[in-house]
């Protein structure tokens, strides 16, 4: 099944007919993601990629059924792109864009929190590589060609190194439910916790793993839903060993700033959690292996 | 994104908050001059710099006469302050701000924050004050208040009433203390701040209330609507490393090991570097080249890695999702050629184009050690960088007996 996309997801791409927007709407077109359209301000009615473009979000929820949204619109204006994707109706959207300012980002999270939960919109990101479910759909910017499909769910802060953990995984004929990448800034829409609900929903996942950085207290909210309520097995990889305090690491978010923040104070606490932990980088293949051989 | 303690006290100044009279200077000559214009006979010489703790550092001297000021200024500028927010390198001291002296009656803290769990701003305040609020806070956390803010709605006046009660501040001074906390939120919400801290906030004898520190800290992803903010960043309180980065879009920061790193991707440039501890290395930086890693960006990135003298040996660790492999292996072989490399350099490429990027780097007929996975890549790394201190000892020693 996999979870929050498949091959029927009706998608649409806000910030369609610029050339970041083009290059990804054809690269996910190109991987069988149901795009069927785009939204552009100003240039509805248009066709662009061989597909609709729609001037308003509403406008393609109500002629084209559309479910998914993915935004690629620059950090000046995402955080609205983000709002008018949520007031007209959609239900998961992805947001790449890097750079929106946290003022605009708690902005963004009081007007979700405003929909009652059933009907608010699940965000993913912003600066994230997104989310697939490898041979199904993809919305992001990942290179596709190295996710295999199967049973093991992935969540992670950073694209590149989500890249790694599904190369290490194919290497040793592991497959992925389904990839979420919740991005590297400080407040982003969802949590580990709020990917891990949804793979706790998921019959096609059997374990989990997560890939988590310095920084925040994520990590271990989602070590305390794992033991219990996950119902399978949950497996981690923090990255940060030798970063140090005070010192931003690229993401935004990546800066340990308090007690129980750094690497190794998380590794320990999740070990307590009862979640596995790959002991290196290069070690998160062959512990989901393992974790899987003991099933 | 930091500023300097006077940068943030002329900005809380604009929002109603009560600073002493003070003035910067760059020169000893000049710090007397500020301490004239200012009169009394007490004032405080502090060193400007990027960090708080300056007191136990010696950065901040209490002056009782002008041969004083002008001594106090004399020591402190050009002088590298090391506190334990600084880092052993430390900052240097490029200017001082003279500031009358304030008789103290009681000292509180006060400080607004984003808190990222809760996705809001909170006030934080206690009625305690001059320490370290995570002192104070493995202390007696109850001596700590805290006001959590609703983004829609802002600050209200209940709120920063009940802060000012949290504070101590009797009825005297209740609305002063009202209007500070008011000001305090405003300047952080108008102008994107992430932290506004004031420690301490002091209630004088002749009953003022006067913020006599001030440390502000702005989101770097708003400055592109707050170039009045922007303006602010003293380039001289930073790596110079990190600013040449900077001014090439590259994410730098130096660290004090000594195998360069060039990787695309924070995460997976975290992971190489635990990778190189684990395998017994060190990492001299962090370096995210980011996603379209160009021929020229490539280059840029080595000049970068390299520029640090201390650096031993340097590997590349590259994912291609957008990018290819084939790309960046030319980026590689041109940047290696065109710097004279006295390193060895590891090679670590991955993901689209792998064999096609493989083949140019052995092509090439530079030295370049190659590797297949991220283990193979750290270990090759640390065990080149091993020879090459091996072989710098063997010459000294030789130098030595000759």
């Amino acid at each position: 099944m996999a979870i929050l996309i498949d091959k029927k997801t009706r998608i649409i791409v806000q910030g369609f007919t610029g050339k970041i927007g083009s290059f990804h709407a054809q690269d996910m077109i190109n991987y069988g993601s149901n795009v069927v359209g785009g939204v552009t301000p100003g240039k509805g009615g248009q066709k662009h990629l061989g597909k609709p473009v729609f001037n308003t979000v509403k406008q393609a929820v109500r002629d084209a059924g559309v479910e998914a949204s993915i935004i690629f619109v620059p950090p000046a204006f995402a955080a609205d792109s983000i709002m008018e994707a949520a007031d007209a109706g959609i239900k998961y959207c992805v947001a790449i864009t890097d750079g929106i300012p946290t003022q605009d980002m708690m902005t963004v999270k009081n007007f979700l929190r405003r929909f009652p939960k059933e009907e608010r919109m699940m965000l993913t990101g912003p600066n994230c590589a997104g989310t697939i479910s490898p041979g199904q759909a993809m919305l992001g910017i990942m290179p596709g060609h190295i996710y295999m499909r199967g049973n093991v769910g992935v969540v992670g802060r950073s694209g590149t190194l989500g890249y790694e953990a599904a190369d290490q995984m194919k290497a040793l004929g592991i497959g992925i439910s389904t990839s979420v990448g919740i991005g590297g800034d400080p407040i982003n829409g969802s949590s580990h916790r709020d990917v891990l609900e949804k793979f706790r929903e998921d019959k096609e996942t059997k374990v989990v793993l997560m890939i988590g950085e310095i920084g925040g207290q994520q990590e271990i909210e989602a070590g305390i839903y794992a033991r219990e309520h996950l119902g399978k097995p949950l497996i981690a990889y923090i990255a940060g060993l030798t970063a140090p305090q005070g010192r931003r690491m690229g993401h935004a978010g990546a800066i340990i700033s308090s007690a129980g923040e750094s690497a190794a104070e998380k590794v320990a606490m999740l070990q307590d959690l009862g979640v596995t932990i790959c002991p290196t980088p290069s070690a998160m293949g062959e512990t989901v292996a393992k974790v899987l051989a003991r099933m | 994104m930091d500023i300097h303690e006077y940068q943030a006290k002329e900005i809380l100044a604009d929002y109603g908050v009560k600073i002493a009279e003070g003035g910067l200077a760059y020169s000893p000559e000049e710090a007397v001059q500020r301490a004239r214009e200012i009169g009394g006979n007490i004032w405080v010489v502090k060193a400007q710099i990027h960090s708080g703790a300056r007191g136990k550092a010696g950065g901040i001297k209490i002056c009782k006469t002008h041969e004083e000021v002008e001594a106090a200024a004399d020591e402190l500028l050009g002088k590298t302050l090391v506190t334990h927010q600084t880092g052993p390198a430390g900052k240097i001291c490029s200017r001082v701000y003279v500031e009358a002296g304030t008789d103290i009656a009681r000292e509180m803290y006060f400080c607004i924050v984003v808190d990222r769990s809760a996705e809001r701003v909170v006030l934080v305040g206690s009625a305690q004050g001059g320490m370290e609020i995570e002192e104070l806070a493995e202390t007696d956390l109850d001596a700590i208040k805290k006001i959590y803010v609703e983004p829609a709605v802002g600050l209200r006046d209940f709120q920063a009433r009940k802060m000012a009660f949290a504070l101590g501040v009797d009825e005297a001074h209740f609305n002063q203390a009202v209007k500070t906390i008011k000001g305090c939120y405003r300047a952080l919400r108008d102008l994107d701040a992430n932290m506004l801290e004031i420690n301490p906030l002091v209630l004088t004898r002749s009953g003022e209330l006067v913020a006599l520190d001030a440390k502000m800290n702005f989101d770097d992803n708003a400055m592109f609507r707050r170039q009045e903010i922007s303006a602010l960043r003293d380039k001289t309180q930073i790596d110079p490393r990190e600013v040449a980065a900077a001014d090439h879009d590259l994410s730098y920061i130096g660290l004090d090991g000594d195998i360069g790193c060039m990787i695309n991707g924070a995460g997976l440039a975290m992971a190489t570097m635990d990778m190189i501890k684990l395998a017994g290395g060190e990492p001299a930086n962090f370096l995210d080249v980011g996603g379209g890693a160009s021929a020229e960006r490539t280059e840029k990135a080595f000049r970068l890695v390299l520029a640090d003298k201390g650096v031993k040996a340097m590997l590349v660790n590259i994912f291609a999702g957008i990018n290819r492999c084939d790309w960046i292996a030319e980026g590689v072989v041109q940047a290696a050629r065109n710097i004279d490399m006295k390193v060895p350099l590891i090679v670590r490429l991955s993901g689209t184009n792998v064999e096609a990027g493989r083949k140019i780097i052995a092509d090439s007929g530079l030295p370049i050690i190659t590797a297949e996975t991220l283990a193979d890549a750290a270990e090759k790394a640390v065990k080149a960088r091993n020879e090459v201190v091996a072989r710098e000892k063997a010459a000294s020693q030789q130098r030595g007996n000759a």
